[in-house]
């Protein structure tokens, strides 16, 4: 995974509580295999209407917005389902951060795994930064990760992260790889746990059980 | 150790192999139940060449695409009948028992773990699903991840977590007849909020959780997640071994016996400590039904919706409108005023036994004045509905039975609302477009569903179940 530490770039607002995986990304395209991009179907009923035109009074849709790759949402972001894919439209999308006052556990978890930092703010400095969004169309803000500061034209900001995700971030880890050094100490506490819980192990599963 | 533990730490201790620095713990999973949305996953074992680490401790169901209606096996959209084949394939290369279309065993992941005793207290069980918090009704601690940790967790049988937070809520004294698990779920997060148990382990105690069936405990904790919880658990009693105790891949024996001994150990000690402690007085708690499109926008049904001219909070009065809007209510208007479309009786979360019983009871003799859909949790729950005649009590009313799936709670089967229409369902997700782009769902209980079957309108369900057996 590729390493995240600072990133300047336009913010766009989403002044929208509870907006949930499944407005990310609906169900219906779930289907869709990784390679297939994930970009256009971003928020895709939020973004397009019924007859699959962009609904232009849609922040995203604004040509001040469109290229953002900042997101200032509102409470408890990305909650509900858990789907990783709402994470691969943010990405495709070029968004690589979303700045809000709490997140779903496992969107922020998902989003740690693609590179894209979920920060948290205070609503108060969320209303701040959504407001000042709105009052400079298209301004940019500089979110730093190791400082754990958002800049926003003379203010700077504090913002807080699960320490564990953060060094994700930073260190741009492969879980896989990582767990590869622990493979003896998995093997170890296997072995022991057979002892300790007998009953664990599921009976063996056989079609002709009922 | 002879300091107090939860529930929750004691589960984390027993299966921490490592802790980072930073505080994240390499955890061993017990459990991992995958889906056809798990094929990300398997494409990552396969750009990588690697193999499942334990497919015995891996366990594969067709749930969420499958159809609920006609010959299930012949699957008329290519593209659906691709994601069931992809799961079966998938499995197949990597021997891994798959529940799959025309099982006896199939049905919803979070109904079939627990019915089969695969789902045990005491056991981490991770699942590419967010209402994989249903399994810690039995006292396990079970969470959903993303396709990256599930990946993760196929190659290596382990999972990279930081312990969350500790939170209880205990619901004291007794819920009065005619309000259901699903109604003091409702209850405990339209009290603390979409995002009040984030973070957090949420474990359920008290009196009113007690009393609850372990079919109401899996609902309470299939909703956890809609709090936020991380995971949702209740301490395994008498209760949870009793339920137990002869399923399928459960332990027997001495070994069950053995089993029940650590069991009984897990429950959290008398002075250990919360991170969050929240009350809650069962007896305060009437039938709910939502009215917006998150689960916390909850009101008792002799409530009005809110007005949004009324809010001071102009954030918050934006967020009434937007959601108003959306379901299609006028400001202010009385619940029980708020006429249906459609119902649907099914999901994680309201599919089982007791369930279909509940709905039952309300609309035996009785007839639906709304289409409907009626979906069994499982292929063994359906035949043990169809041995008690509530299959005919459902078709009797007009509904129609189907076969089990993730079916009309998510809508990628072709179960949906049709745009507009508006459904009072038994699902946990009353997100815009959640059952169908366009769709408008209120929430509730099995028996709530019924009754608002049976007036074509939301209504309490207590005036029907006068004379009956509930």
């Amino acid at each position: 995974m590729e390493k995240f530490t600072r990133l300047t770039a336009t913010a766009c607002p989403l002044d929208v509580a509870n907006l949930n995986t499944d407005q990310l990304i609906p169900a219906r395209y779930l289907k869709l295999p990784r390679s297939a991009g994930f970009a256009k179907v971003l928020l895709y009923d939020l973004r397009f209407g019924d007859d699959g035109h962009e609904r232009p009074e849609f922040p995203l849709n604004r040509p001040t917005w469109r290229g953002a790759k900042i997101i200032v949402g509102g409470r408890n972001f990305g909650c509900g389902s858990s789907r990783e894919a709402a994470v691969y439209a943010l990405r495709d999308y070029g968004i690589g951060c979303v700045i809000a006052p709490s997140f779903g556990d496992i969107f922020a978890g998902n989003a740690a795994q693609n590179a894209v930092l979920t920060a948290i703010v205070s609503d108060a400095d969320a209303a701040e930064l959504m407001a000042a969004l709105v009052a400079k169309p298209g301004l940019e803000l500089t979110v730093d990760l190791e400082q754990l500061t958002i800049e926003c034209r003379s203010r700077t900001f504090g913002f807080a992260i699960d320490p564990v995700r953060r060094t994700r971030l930073l260190n741009g880890w492969d879980d896989i790889a990582l767990t590869g050094s622990y493979r003896d100490r998995i093997a170890a506490f296997k072995a022991d746990d057979r002892i300790r819980r007998p009953w664990a192990a599921p009976r063996s599963v056989h079609e002709d059980r009922e | 150790m002879d300091e107090e533990r939860t529930l929750l730490d004691k589960v984390w201790a027993a299966h921490e192999i490592a802790r980072r620095e930073d505080g994240e713990s390499l955890l061993w999973v017990d459990r991992h139940f995958v889906h056809e949305g798990s094929f990300h996953a398997f494409s990552r074992l396969a750009e990588r060449g690697a193999n499942v680490a334990e497919p015995g401790l891996t366990f594969g169901v067709a749930d969420h695409y499958v159809p609920t209606r006609g010959v299930r096996r012949d699957i008329t959209n290519p593209e659906i009948a691709h994601m069931v084949r992809q799961l079966e394939e998938n499995l197949a290369k990597h021997g891994i028992v798959l529940f799959g279309l025309g099982d006896p065993r199939q049905g919803i992941v979070h109904v079939v773990g627990p019915e089969q005793g695969l789902t045990l207290p005491g056991l981490i069980i991770v699942c590419g699903d967010s209402h994989t918090s249903t399994h810690g009704a039995l006292g396990a601690c079970a969470f959903g991840i993303g396709a990256s940790q599930v990946a993760h967790v196929l190659m290596t049988q382990t999972i990279w977590q930081r312990k969350p937070g500790r939170m209880r809520v205990t619901v004291h004294g007794e819920a009065a007849v005619g309000v259901a698990a699903k109604d003091i779920v409702l209850a405990i997060i339209a009290r603390i909020g979409a995002d009040g148990a984030t973070g957090h382990a949420l474990e359920f105690a008290g009196s009113a959780i007690r009393d609850l069936s372990i079919e109401g405990r899996l609902t309470l904790c299939n909703m956890a997640i809609e709090a936020g919880a991380r995971c949702g658990m209740v301490a395994p009693d008498e209760k949870t071994f009793a339920w137990l105790k002869g399923r399928p891949c459960a332990p027997e024996g001495v070994e069950f016996e053995r089993a029940v001994e650590d069991w009984s150990a897990l429950a959290t000690d008398g002075g250990a400590p919360f991170d969050l402690d929240v009350h809650l007085d069962a007896a305060t708690i009437a039938p709910i039904v939502t009215w917006g499109t998150s689960p916390e926008d909850a009101l008792p049904i002799d409530a009005s919706v809110p007005d949004p001219t009324r809010e001071i909070d102009m954030a918050r009065a934006k967020y009434l409108r937007d959601a108003l809007d959306y379901m299609g209510i006028a400001p202010g208007s009385r619940l029980t005023d708020i006429v249906i479309d459609r119902v649907f009786i099914g999901s994680c979360t309201n599919s089982r036994i007791e369930d279909l019983r509940a709905a039952a009871a309300v609309l035996a003799g009785r007839t639906s004045k709304v289409p409907g859909l009626v979906s069994a949790g499982s292929a063994r729950i359906k035949r043990q509905a169809e041995e008690e005649g509530l299959d005919r009590i459902f078709r009797d009313a007009g509904l129609e039975w189907g076969g089990p799936g993730c079916s009309m709670c998510v809508g990628i089967n072709g179960d949906i609302v049709p745009p507009g229409e508006r459904c009072a369902s038994t699902t946990n997700r009353n997100f815009r477009g959640r059952q169908g782009p366009g769709a408008r769902t209120h929430l509730m209980s099995p028996a709530m569903v019924a009754a608002a079957a049976v007036t074509g309108h939301l209504t309490d369900v207590r005036p029907f179940l006068s004379g009956r057996k509930v």
